[in-house]
């Protein structure tokens, strides 16, 4: 009993990794909010007027709403005026290799553990590195070029195809879908934009590295990928955030649009934002909007995640279901310890005939974390013979922390079927023993318990994210049973 | 000596179960424990294994000249103590083989000895897992998840094979098994059978002893030891029952 306790708090003691800033002149906004600030930002990027309508049209839309209060999650009021909404790494002249990126910036991917030189000689990913504010380095670009493959940073997508991009940009969160997302319209500084064209499979993953670097800085992403008919492509995320004590808001919107017959889009997001300390003090919010739509016949989008980073998360990758047979499936392993914070799970919207949804949610709850779980699954009138699969299983470590389900269930006809499966298990005593009797540490047991309980997801993730997720695993959890 | 337990006290939840246990266990030897429900056999066993529940109040136990109750559960096992469950737990999405190779290299590192990849390591496992008669579907699941009774009766066996232990204590092993499913068991147990390695068997019945012959057979009643005898003594537990046995206790006094 006491022992069980006992490692969930030494896991908990686990220092964050990769809390280390990095010393380089930024190029900042002065702190706070109005179309001033959107003009500075707009103006920095070199951006077109129908772009800056755009962000001061969603600025207007959201300075008349306001923060959502309904997530399951405590934080204190967030100050929109103490956030230095742009912050970009200060260069020289514009890039054109990678050799003449500020080593300094390289370094820090090192430590990261993405060498961009490694990555683009050996590993076949490739990595649209966002540094704060600013896409650092673009690689495997011409690789990609040769197959039609557009895959950028946002701002240069906004200069070098501004038609596609106006044409999809908030098709699938419009500029004032939410509080965040409006916040995100107005003042999001970059991301990654990304176009398969009819046919085309990718042939790498394409990666993006997100990491907050500079003090009180917000960042805000946004990330639009489209792939046309018969087109495939899996698109990884990462995120690490230096240790800083002050929370720091990270406001993204990821778009996805499966546009044409047969496109499949899979979206897997590794999360280890900076999670505040032992005492709750720090760390990222999180407030994400991830949306994609399935607008062509028997097209997929596929969404995993695994969060084990950021003070508070509030965040549910949807999909909506247009096309008839379209999928959508949602893979998701939630972490949370010491005093973390989080409200995720998916939305799965039934619009086309025969449409099918997979919901796979592993929350994990240790220290004094609290993980909610809420999903809405709709099936609209003409959603006819549609089916749903929801499975949502809660692991408890120790007994301080908390875990709670919030599914929503809609369904306006009668041919479908919708299947919900919930259970809640503490980490057994019985079955650290039997580990133990085998030989192996009291911490080993755990990360062997814990992983098998997330194998489910962990087997949709890319084989080399599906290792580091798991190493991650472990760091999350370190000291949180004894 | 491998084992010696002297004067073993011990208690769950403040209520006394072991009440003074002495047992001595040498290499090579195959000891069985035998008696009646509640008389303290799987806290022995349990106590010897170091699980959490049980409290020693008195007396010691050394093991290989070490203190056994100053390690960790995962040191003895280290140090070569296995336990075969009487209830062998399941983890669900954790692979038995994996699980195996984890505990096999965790018992490695502690010996010095390098740790294992996976192609030696499946060597070592098929090799157990023809000697043992082990189908290879119960390597690619769960551990223990879904596996009938008997499968994960043998499947603490196969861990004993892979693990090699120096001690192994089997826990009411024959309990919930067939006939055939105990043969099968008991065969894997005798192939393991070494002289530098010794086992004590915990049972209600004397059914398994038909199998897994044992040196000696010792008969534990309200948490004593009260009466050792060779493998005949089995035999004739299973003839008269325990009555008489605790009707010859009562006629005579407890040696200390």
């Amino acid at each position: 009993m006491s022992t069980e306790t006992n490692t969930i708090e030494e896991l908990a003691n686990q220092e964050y990794k990769w809390g280390f800033v990095t010393d380089i002149e930024a190029d900042a906004a002065p702190k706070g909010l109005s179309e001033g600030t959107i003009r500075f930002i707009s103006a920095k990027k070199n951006e077109p007027e129908w772009m800056l309508e755009w962000r001061l049209k969603a600025y207007r839309h959201w300075l008349t709403m306001t923060e959502p209060r309904w997530p399951n999650v405590r934080y204190n009021r967030i100050d929109y005026q103490d956030i230095v909404y742009y912050s970009a790494p200060k260069q020289k002249k514009q890039l054109t290799s990678l050799t003449e990126v500020d080593p300094e910036l390289l370094r820090t991917y090192e430590k990261l553990g993405i060498s961009l030189q490694e990555q683009e000689r050996l590993s076949g990913v490739a990595v649209d590195a966002v540094f704060d504010s600013v896409s650092v380095a673009t690689t495997f670009k011409g690789k990609l070029k040769e197959l039609g493959i557009i895959f950028c940073s946002f701002s240069e997508a906004v200069r070098e195809h501004p038609d596609l991009v106006r044409e999809h940009l908030g098709s699938v969160v419009p500029a004032g879908d939410n509080f965040f997302a409006a916040l995100n319209a107005a003042v999001f500084s970059d991301g990654s934009f990304c176009y398969i064209p009819k046919g085309v499979r990718s042939p790498m993953e394409l990666s993006t590295y997100f990491r907050i670097n500079a003090a009180d800085t917000g960042q805000f992403e946004r990330t639009l990928i489209v792939a046309e008919a018969g087109s495939y492509v899996s698109y990884l995320e990462g995120c690490t955030a230096p240790m800083r004590d002050n929370n720091q808001l990270h406001a993204a919107v990821v778009e996805l649009i499966a546009l044409g017959d047969n496109a499949q889009i899979k979206y897997s997001t590794v999360q280890n934002w900076y999670p505040g300390d032992k005492e709750g003090r720090g760390g990222i919010y999180n407030f994400v909007t991830k949306r994609g739509k399935c607008a062509g016949k028997n097209s997929k989008i596929s969404w995993t995640q695994v969060e084990t980073g950021s003070a508070v998360t509030w965040k549910y990758p949807s999909v909506l279901l247009q096309g008839e047979n379209s999928v959508g499936e949602f893979y998701s392993v939630a972490v949370v310890n010491n005093y973390q914070q989080a409200d995720t799970g998916t939305k799965m919207i039934h619009i086309g005939k025969n449409t099918r949804s997979t919901i796979v949610s592993k929350g994990i709850s240790a220290g004094r974390g609290q993980n909610s779980y809420r999903g809405l699954v709709d099936v609209k009138k003409g959603a006819t013979h549609s089916r749903n699969f929801s499975q949502c299983d809660s692991l408890l470590l120790g007994d301080k922390c908390g875990a709670h389900t919030f599914p929503y269930i809609e369904v306006k006809n009668t041919s479908s079927t919708v299947e919900h499966e919930a259970s809640t298990s503490k980490i057994g005593e019985d079955q650290i023993f039997y580990c133990k009797q085998r030989g192996l540490s009291t911490e080993d047991a755990v990360n062997l318990i814990v992983n098998g309980f997330c194998k489910e997801v962990f087997r949709e993730l890319p084989m080399e994210f599906a290792v580091e997720a798991q190493k991650l695993l472990g760091v999350s959890l370190e000291g949180s049973v004894g | 000596m491998m084992l010696e337990i002297k004067n073993l006290h011990a208690s769950v939840n403040g209520t006394e179960i072991l009440k003074g246990i002495n047992l001595k266990i040498n290499a090579g030897e195959v000891h069985a424990i035998m008696g009646p429900n509640g008389s303290g056999k799987s806290t022995l066993a349990g106590v010897l294994a170091g699980r959490d529940a049980y409290e020693v109040t008195q007396g010691e136990v050394t093991y290989e000249g070490k203190n056994l109750l100053d390690l960790a559960p995962e040191e003895r096992a280290r140090e070569g103590v296995f336990l075969a469950f009487q209830y062998p737990v399941e983890i669900p999405g954790v692979n038995n083989t994996y699980f195996l190779k984890a505990a096999l290299n965790a018992i490695r590192k502690h010996k010095g000895l390098e740790e294992l990849d996976a192609v030696d390591f499946l060597q070592i496992v098929k090799e157990k897992m023809k000697l043992m008669e082990i189908d290879e579907s119960l390597l690619n699941r769960s551990v223990n998840e879904g596996f009938s009774g008997g499968e994960k009766k043998r499947n603490e066996i196969f861990h004993m094979a892979v693990l090699q232990p120096r001690l192994a204590i089997l826990d009411e092993t024959d309990s919930g098994l067939d006939i055939d499913a105990l043969r099968v068991v008991a065969d894997g147990v005798n192939k393991l059978r070494r002289k530098e390695n010794a086992i004590l068997v915990v049972t209600h019945y004397q059914r398994l002893l038909n199998y897994i012959v044992p040196d000696f057979v010792h008969v534990l009643m309200d948490g004593r030891i009260v009466k050792s005898g060779g493998k005949e003594l089995a035999l004739q537990l299973e003839e008269r029952g325990y009555d008489w046995v605790k009707d010859e206790v009562e006629r005579q006094p407890v040696q200390a």
